[in-house]
C-alpha cells in the first residue's frame, strides 16, 4: 500500500511543491514551522486544494488536477489527527467515537472493541474537557481507527502534551502505528521524536522536500544545511575549498582535511558530540569561550587560540569527562569521519 | 387595562426572532467564510440598519413597501393586499431594525469556532449538514442564542420604525411602545405609567438572561 503526492499550491508569497512516496510505515515531514508541513497534510485530506498536482492512495486517484478529479474528504479515507486533536466538545467520549463509525448498524460492537483496544475504558460518558492531554489524544486515535482509513495523518501529535507525557505517549503511538500497518504521516520540527518514530525523514524547506531517505541515511548525511540543522547538528560554518580534500571552514577559521572529495557542497558541518578530545588529524589548540551545563553533559565553546575573531564550535562531551579535564586551554579533533559535507 | 398592544408586541417580536434566527445564521455563516472585500462591504450594507435612526429606516422601508410604491403596488395589484397600516406591517420594520443584532452577533460565534473541529467532521466522513448542525452551532451555541435574545428585545421595543409602517391604531397595530407615546401624548399618565412598568419588566427579564448565556460561555477552542 502507498501514497504517491506530486503537488503545487501557491498561498500569497509561499509556494508548496512537494513530491513523495509514502510507503506502509511511517514517514516524518521534519521542518521548521511555516515550511508548508500541515498544508501538505490538508491538501492530502481534501481540507485544502491544491493548484496543480495528484495525490494517489493505493492505487485510488484522490486529486488530479488533469483530469479534474477532486474526491471530498468525507470518501478519502485519511485519518487525520489534529494538533489539538479536535474531539467535539458537545460529545462525550464514546459520541466522538460514533462519529467515526462508517457502518452505523454495527457501530457499537466497534465502538467497544476500539475503547477497549485504545484503553478509554471507563471514560466513555466523559467529555473532552474533563479528559488529560493523553485521554484526548487516545480518544482521537480512537475516533481515526474506527474510521477505517488508508494512511493516517499525525500533525505535531505530541506538540500538545506536557514533555513528561511525551515519552509514554510516543510509545502508545508507536504501537497504534505498527498495528495499523498502512502508510502514516508525520508531521514534526522535533528531530529525536521523528528519529524515534519514523523508518523514514523527509526535511522540509521553503515548501520543497530537500532531502528524503530512511532515518539513518537522513541523520548521518543530511546533504543540505537546512537538513543538517533540523537533524539537530549545532556546527555549521560555510566552506571555502582548497582543494578537493581540503577545506577552510570560513566561519571557525579551521583548515580541514576531509574524508571524501568537497564536490559542490558549500557548508561543512560537524555534530557536538562527534568532537574528539585530543591530538590527531583536524586537531585545534583551543581556547574555552563559554561553559554551558545541560542536565547530563558539558556543551563547551571553543575558538582556535590563534583565531579571536572566529565564530564558536560546540563540543559536547558527559560531565565525568569535563570535570576530570577541565581546562581553559585545550586540543580537540573533529574526525573527518564525522564531517558533514552540505549544499546550501 | 387593554392588553392588546402586550400581546402584539411579543407576537411581532416572536416572529420577526424566529425570521431573523434563521436568516440571520444563514448569513453570518456564508460572510463569514467569504473572501475578505465581499466580507466588508457586505458588513457595511447589513449593519447599517443599527446605526440609522428607525424612522430613515421607516422611510426607507415605505418608499418600497408604500401603495404606491414598486412592490407595495405589485403586491396590492396582484394579491390585492396592502403591505402597510397593518399589525403584521411591523415585522418588516422589526426584522430590518434587529437583523444587524443577529447577524454580528451569531457571525462572531462562527468567527470563534474552531475550524479544525469542521475538518476532522469532514475526514471521519460525516456530511456537512450533520457537522454545522451537530457540530458547529453546539458549539457557537452561547453566542447564537444571545444574539436571538438580544434581537428580540429590541424587536419589543422598536418604536420609530413601527410607527410608521404600522401607525396607531388602538386594538389593531398599537405596540406597547407606541401605546407608551400615544398614552403620554393624551395625557394619561397613570396608564402610560404601568405600560412602562411592563417593558421595563419584560426588559429586564431579557437582559438577564442574555447576561446568564454570556457566562456560561467557556471558551470552547481545541482542549488542553
Amino acid at each position: 500500500m502507498s501514497l504517491y503526492v506530486d503537488i503545487d499550491k501557491t498561498l500569497g508569497s509561499f509556494h508548496l511543491q512537494v513530491q513523495f512516496e509514502a510507503q506502509n510505515g511511517l514517514l516524518s515531514l521534519l521542518g521548521a514551522s511555516g515550511c508548508g508541513k500541515s498544508v501538505t497534510l490538508k491538501c492530502i485530506a481534501g481540507i485544502e486544494r491544491p493548484d496543480r498536482g495528484k495525490i494517489v492512495l493505493n492505487g485510488t486517484t484522490l486529486f488530479d488536477s488533469d483530469l479534474h478529479i477532486d474526491v471530498p474528504p468525507q470518501k478519502r479515507r485519511v485519518g487525520y489527527l489534529f494538533q489539538q486533536y479536535a474531539l467535539f466538545p458537545n460529545m462525550t467520549v464514546r459520541q466522538n467515537i460514533r462519529c467515526g463509525v462508517r457502518d452505523k448498524d454495527n457501530a457499537d460492537a466497534a465502538i467497544d472493541d476500539i475503547i477497549r483496544k485504545m484503553h478509554l475504558v471507563g471514560l466513555e460518558q466523559q467529555r473532552p474537557s474533563q479528559l488529560s492531554g493523553g485521554q484526548q489524544q487516545r480518544t482521537a486515535l480512537a475516533r481515526i481507527l474506527v474510521n477505517e482509513p488508508e494512511v493516517l495523518l499525525l500533525d505535531e501529535p505530541f506538540s500538545a502534551l506536557d514533555s513528561h507525557l511525551r515519552f509514554q505517549l510516543e510509545r502508545e503511538m508507536l504501537e497504534t502505528v505498527r498495528r495499523f500497518g498502512k502508510p502514516v504521516l508525520m508531521v514534526s520540527h522535533d528531530r529525536d521524536e521523528a528519529f524515534r518514530l519514523s523508518d523514514s525523514i523527509a526535511v522540509l524547506n521553503h515548501g520543497r522536500i530537500e532531502v528524503i531517505g530512511p532515518k539513518h541515511t537522513v541523520f548521518a548525511d543530511p546533504k543540505t544545511c537546512t537538513a543538517s540543522i533540523l537533524t539537530g547538528c549545532k556546527n555549521n560554518s560555510p566552506l571555502q575549498k582548497l582543494d578537493e580534500r581540503t577545506v577552510l571552514a570560513t566561519d571557525w577559521g579551521m583548515r580541514l582535511t576531509l574524508g571524501q572529495d568537497v564536490g559542490d557542497a558549500t557548508f561543512i558541518g560537524i555534530r557536538m558530540h562527534d568532537l574528539r578530545y585530543g591530538d590527531g588529524e583536524n586537531s585545534f589548540r583551543c581556547r574555552l569561550v563559554e561553559e554551558i551545563e545541560n542536565p547530563f553533559s558539558f556543551t563547551l565553546m571553543l575558538r582556535p587560540v590563534d583565531k579571536p575573531d572566529s565564530v564558536p564550535i560546540g563540543w559536547e562531551t558527559d560531565k565525568e569527562t569535563w570535570n576530570a579535564l577541565r581546562a581553559d586551554e585545550l586540543t580537540v579533533n573533529l574526525p573527518k569521519e564525522h564531517l558533514l559535507l552540505l549544499k546550501d | 387595562m387593554d392588553l392588546y398592544p402586550l400581546w402584539n408586541s411579543l407576537r411581532i417580536a416572536g416572529i420577526s426572532t424566529v425570521i431573523i434566527f434563521f436568516v440571520g445564521i444563514f448569513a453570518a455563516y456564508y460572510i463569514a467564510k467569504a473572501p475578505r472585500i465581499v466580507k466588508g462591504v457586505l458588513d457595511v450594507v447589513l449593519t447599517l440598519p443599527l446605526v440609522l435612526p428607525p424612522t430613515v429606516v421607516g422611510y426607507l422601508l415605505l418608499r418600497v413597501l408604500g401603495p404606491k410604491r414598486i412592490i407595495g403596488a405589485w403586491v396590492l395589484a396582484v394579491f390585492g393586499i396592502k403591505l402597510t397600516m397593518t399589525w403584521w406591517s411591523a415585522i418588516f420594520a422589526t426584522t430590518v431594525v434587529i437583523f444587524p443584532l443577529m447577524y454580528r452577533t451569531a457571525r462572531g460565534a462562527f468567527e470563534a469556532f474552531d475550524e479544525t473541529l469542521a475538518w476532522s467532521g469532514k475526514t471521519l466522513g460525516l456530511s456537512n449538514s450533520f457537522i454545522f448542525w451537530r457540530i458547529r452551532m453546539p458549539a457557537c451555541r452561547e453566542g447564537i442564542m444571545a444574539g436571538t435574545v438580544l434581537a428580540f428585545a429590541r424587536a419589543l421595543g422598536e418604536y420609530g420604525a413601527t410607527s410608521m409602517i404600522a401607525g396607531y391604531t388602538p386594538g389593531r397595530t398599537a405596540t406597547i411602545s407606541t401605546t407608551v407615546y400615544q398614552l403620554w401624548r393624551t395625557d394619561n399618565d397613570a396608564l402610560a405609567f404601568r405600560w412602562v412598568l411592563v417593558n421595563v419588566a419584560i426588559s429586564a427579564v431579557v437582559l438577564l438572561a442574555v447576561n446568564f448565556l454570556e457566562k456560561r460561555k467557556t471558551p470552547r477552542k481545541g482542549a488542553s
